[in-house]
């Protein structure tokens, strides 16, 4: 009798028909279909809130669905549990890493199948199957470190690792690339392609289209928890990709062009909106995460701040907006801000669209128009309370004129989708009365259509004689954005270039610590 | 309950998604979050009658007839109402104190001595009155009293907490031990009335009992206490969901970085909290001192500060889960004394257990459960 494991070649690693998934009222997966020949990099793309992660926790055993079908390699599965799943060879690498930072390489990728000698753990067979894989496949980590010692692309090898090291024949990988540079992300494609020709078979969970269009073979695309395309790569064009993920055509980042900065605001010029001096942070074990940085933004002009994550770019926006302490001067307008706390520096004109929206941008189990003063609170009073009819007006007003969805403030900001709650965040920020925006991963895990709509925020504010200061992880989005651009690396800015001097050949090996120029 | 009002954002009719839509998901929202609030407490009521049953069965009785005993003892007639009454209005107190801290992210274990100092705090002032004067005038006064003196022992692990870190279910555990050993010292060696363990009676201000309006309450401890225990009940929700601080305070309870992003001072909350919970439970002194006995007693409502802990949980945070959650506690304690002819009264203890593991247990799971059994209807 034939292996029921080894299926004909002809059969579809994975097949999901009008699987359906909701949780509460909400349904993420409604009708989503899914069908990845063998041996191959599938892209699955598709807006922030699709139901794309959902539909692969489904198929890893990590939900059950409420309706559809489910086979892998021809073998209906369908509601089946993680650990069968596992059995099966489908392993998902996840956007936020399960891994043990205090343990060792080695040790994370055992964990849950440790070796042993009796009852001792076996370290060595550990490494050295570690050392094989890697070798296999590409993804060199040292098998003895620490996981609290990698890098953040380190630390996905290792998830990876973790995954192949239980048989993974079927890998899903979640936004892998969120948290990568450039030549990682390079690295990642070839890792990726030579599983491939191993027989694997890779399914890329992504929003970014021009690496599905690097990498990808097939690319099914997701709207509203329904599958509403499924194409080859081979002649599929972004424009094309991105209308079936949002429904409409919308401008691409892509191509965004940068405008140039109006004379009047040229550097010098006008004095400085925003000025910092030798500031320096520390971390909580006390060294130095961000070493005497120094820049100034004038009023309509955005400053992009480059690099890898990491290299303190985090804690120099905190610094800047009261979160965390530091030495230096900051001055906002001439006004100096290091004696003010947080609220102060707000109500002083400073703006501030944080990197985490999950943990610092948004109370997520507040209401839409609760989340929308986070922040201004001491604004909207009456006496003691919480002034209900203005939180609400104020709430109606933003949601119609930032087309938040969906369009109800009484919502908890939990149950609506990143591109939306990101869009919570922007129309806050933007609509207070502010001179300086810190603009912090503005458009991390949002959706095409709301990138095009965040930058086009940030823009206007640039123009409306704002000074901007934004970090992005996305060298595509500082480029087309800043009127000059800074790299940041070791906690230094190692280069300041007008924008007209900046593009990824020269931004490159300053984001990798190669050169210095400031 | 939130700041906005769900059928007033609804009125706007320029949003460009279909009314109808917008009108179920509300509903759905609305159901699921009664759901959550409502459910476990019942499912665990539910659970505790099934060990209910077991255990009586066990002592050779008919679980009907405990339960009625158990009702007739305590709803049946006006004076096991009364104290029913009169243990859940210190019950209210201690599980408003207990819950105002888990809304902020704290774990105030310190009620128990908290409602002590208060009480004490209260007697002491009582014992410098002079008598005859109103009981009116008095209120604010015991009151103030009993707020600090509870509010001090609760600021101490508060301090603590956004000076060094240090946390508070360990100092409020071990602050039980000293505070209350502090106490019992003062009064046995310094305050007491000779063989007694208690202060002399205080001078003015004791409150009326139910029973001077309703004399079939004769004999039951309920007294004025009880319209205090209300309006703690009516400031706690009013604070909490409809001040800025109140949205202050449940920020830093659900998500600090985000509460310290809005500008919040989240060490000051922290003291703060803690301090006002431990004022709360001090408040709550005041339903033994002016109400009943008039002096401070060693171990006056012993364990009332642990029950107010389940009170919070059971009433999920809530001042109206509180108050139900209280009454359910004050019932169980005061029937297990009427059942005490059939079965132990320690079962009426492992009843309570069993409410409060299973509230604690069963919160995310029971909903799960149930929707399961939902979706399978409707299929």
């Amino acid at each position: 009798m034939a292996d029921p494991n080894t299926p004909a070649a002809s059969t579809p690693a994975i097949r999901l028909r009008d699987i359906v998934k909701s949780f509460g009222p909400v349904q993420a997966n409604r009708g989503a279909e899914l069908e990845v020949a063998r041996g191959e990099i599938h892209a699955l793309v598709g807006e922030n809130g699709a139901g794309k992660s959902t539909l692969m926790r489904v198929l890893a055993g990590m939900y059950a669905p409420n309706a559809g079908t489910m086979e892998v390699n021809g073998r209906d599965v369908t509601g089946w549990p993680t650990a069968d799943a596992i059995a099966a060879g489908v392993g998902m690498v996840h956007q936020h890493f399960m891994l043990v930072p205090t343990l060792t390489v080695a040790e994370n990728v055992m964990l849950g199948s440790e070796l042993t000698r009796g009852p001792v753990l076996d370290r060595a067979s550990a490494e050295q199957a570690v050392r094989d894989l890697s070798q296999r496949t590409g993804l060199v980590v040292p098998p003895h470190a620490l996981v609290s010692e990698l890098s953040v692309g380190q630390a996905q090898r290792v998830e990876i690792l973790k995954t192949l090291y239980r048989g993974a024949k079927i890998l899903v990988l979640d936004e892998p690339t969120a948290v990568l540079s450039p030549p990682e992300v390079q690295e990642l494609w070839t890792v990726l392609r030579a599983l491939r020709d191993q027989g694997g078979t890779i399914v890329l969970i992504t929003h970014k289209l021009d690496e599905v269009i690097d990498v990808s073979e097939t690319i099914t695309v997701m709207r509203a928890g329904r599958t509403v395309s499924r194409m080859p790569t081979a002649g599929a064009t972004p424009q094309a990709i991105a209308r079936a993920m949002v429904g409409r055509d919308v401008a691409l980042a892509l191509d965004a062009e940068y405008t140039g900065v109006p004379a009047a605001q040229q550097i010098g010029a006008v004095p400085a909106m925003l000025e910092v001096r030798d500031l320096a942070v520390s971390s909580a074990s006390g060294h130095q995460v961000v070493r005497n940085v120094e820049f100034s933004i004038a009023p309509g002009e955005i400053l992009g701040i480059a690099g890898v994550e990491g290299n303190g770019q985090t804690e120099l926006i905190e610094a800047i907006a009261g979160l965390r302490a530091a030495t230096g001067t900051i001055t906002l307008g001439g006004l100096d801000l290091m004696p003010l706390d947080v609220r102060r520096r707000g109500d002083a004109g400073l703006s501030h669209i944080p990197e985490d929206r999950h943990d610092r941008a948004l109370v997520l189990d507040y209401s839409v128009a609760e989340n929308l003063i986070l922040g201004q609170q001491h604004r909207f009073t009456r006496g003691a309370a919480l002034d209900a009819g203005r939180m609400l007006q104020h709430a109606r007003s933003l949601i119609a004129h930032y087309d938040i969805r969906p369009p109800d403030p009484s919502l908890p900001a939990r149950s609506l989708s990143g591109g939306n709650q990101q869009k919570i965040v922007v129309a806050r920020e933007m609509a207070r009365d502010f001179k300086v925006l810190l603009a912090a991963q503005p458009t991390r895990g949002v959706d095409v259509g709301a990138i095009e709509f965040i930058h086009a925020r940030l823009r206007e504010a640039r123009d409306q004689g704002k000074a901007v200061l934004l970090v992005s992880a996305d060298l595509a989005e500082v480029l087309a954005l800043s009127d000059r651009v800074a790299v940041m690396y070791g906690g230094r800015i190692v280069a300041l270039l007008p924008r007209s001097d900046a593009s990824p050949e020269t931004l490159g090996p300053y984001m990798t610590g190669a050169e210095r120029a400031a | 309950m939130s700041a906005t009002d769900p059928t007033m954002a609804r009125v706007g009719g320029d949003t460009p998604a279909p009314a109808a839509t917008s009108a179920d998901s509300d509903r759905a929202l609305r159901r699921a979050k009664i759901e959550e609030a409502v459910l476990p407490p019942l499912v665990a009521l539910l659970l505790a009658a099934v060990v209910g049953d077991v255990l009586i069965l066990s002592f050779g009785q008919s679980p009907g007839a405990v339960y009625r005993l158990l009702l007739e003892g305590t709803w049946g007639n006006a004076y096991g109402f009364g104290q029913v009454l009169y243990k859940a209005t210190t019950l209210v107190f201690t599980g408003l104190a207990v819950g105002l801290g888990l809304r902020a992210g704290l774990f105030n274990i310190g009620a128990e001595s908290q409602l002590a100092a208060g009480g004490f705090c209260a007697a002491l002032v009582g014992l410098l009155l002079p008598a005859g004067i109103p009981a009116l005038l008095c209120l604010p006064i015991y009151i103030l009293a009993a707020a600090l003196g509870g509010g001090a022992v609760g600021a101490v692990p508060g301090v603590l907490k956004a000076r060094f870190g240090a946390h508070e279910v360990i100092v409020t555990i071990m602050l039980n031990f000293i505070v209350l050993a502090l106490l019992n010292y003062l009064t046995s060696t310094r305050l007491h009335v000779p063989d007694t363990l208690h202060t002399p009676e205080i001078g003015s201000g004791a409150l009326p009992r139910i029973s001077d309006v309703a004399p079939s309450f004769q004999g039951s401890a309920a007294n004025a206490t009880i319209l205090l225990a209300v309006l703690a009940a009516f400031a706690f929700g009013w604070f909490l969901f409809r001040t800025r601080r109140g949205f202050e305070l449940r920020a830093v309870g659900l998500q600090p970085h985000a509460a310290e992003y809005a500008g919040v001072h989240v060490g000051g909350v922290t003291w703060r909290a803690l301090a006002i919970s431990g004022a709360i439970a001090g408040i709550g002194g005041l339903n033994y001192v002016l109400g009943y006995k008039h002096y401070y007693e060693e171990g006056f409502a012993t364990g009332a500060g642990f029950l107010g802990i389940a009170v919070a949980l059971v009433g999920r945070s809530h001042p109206i889960g509180i108050c139900l959650a209280a009454l359910l506690f004050a019932t169980l304690s005061q029937g297990g004394l009427a059942v005490n002819a059939l079965v132990p009264k320690q079962m009426v203890d492992v009843l309570q257990a069993v409410v409060i593991l299973a509230v604690a247990t069963s919160v995310p799971e029971v909903r799960q459960m149930l929707r399961g059994a939902r979706r399978s209807a409707e299929r």
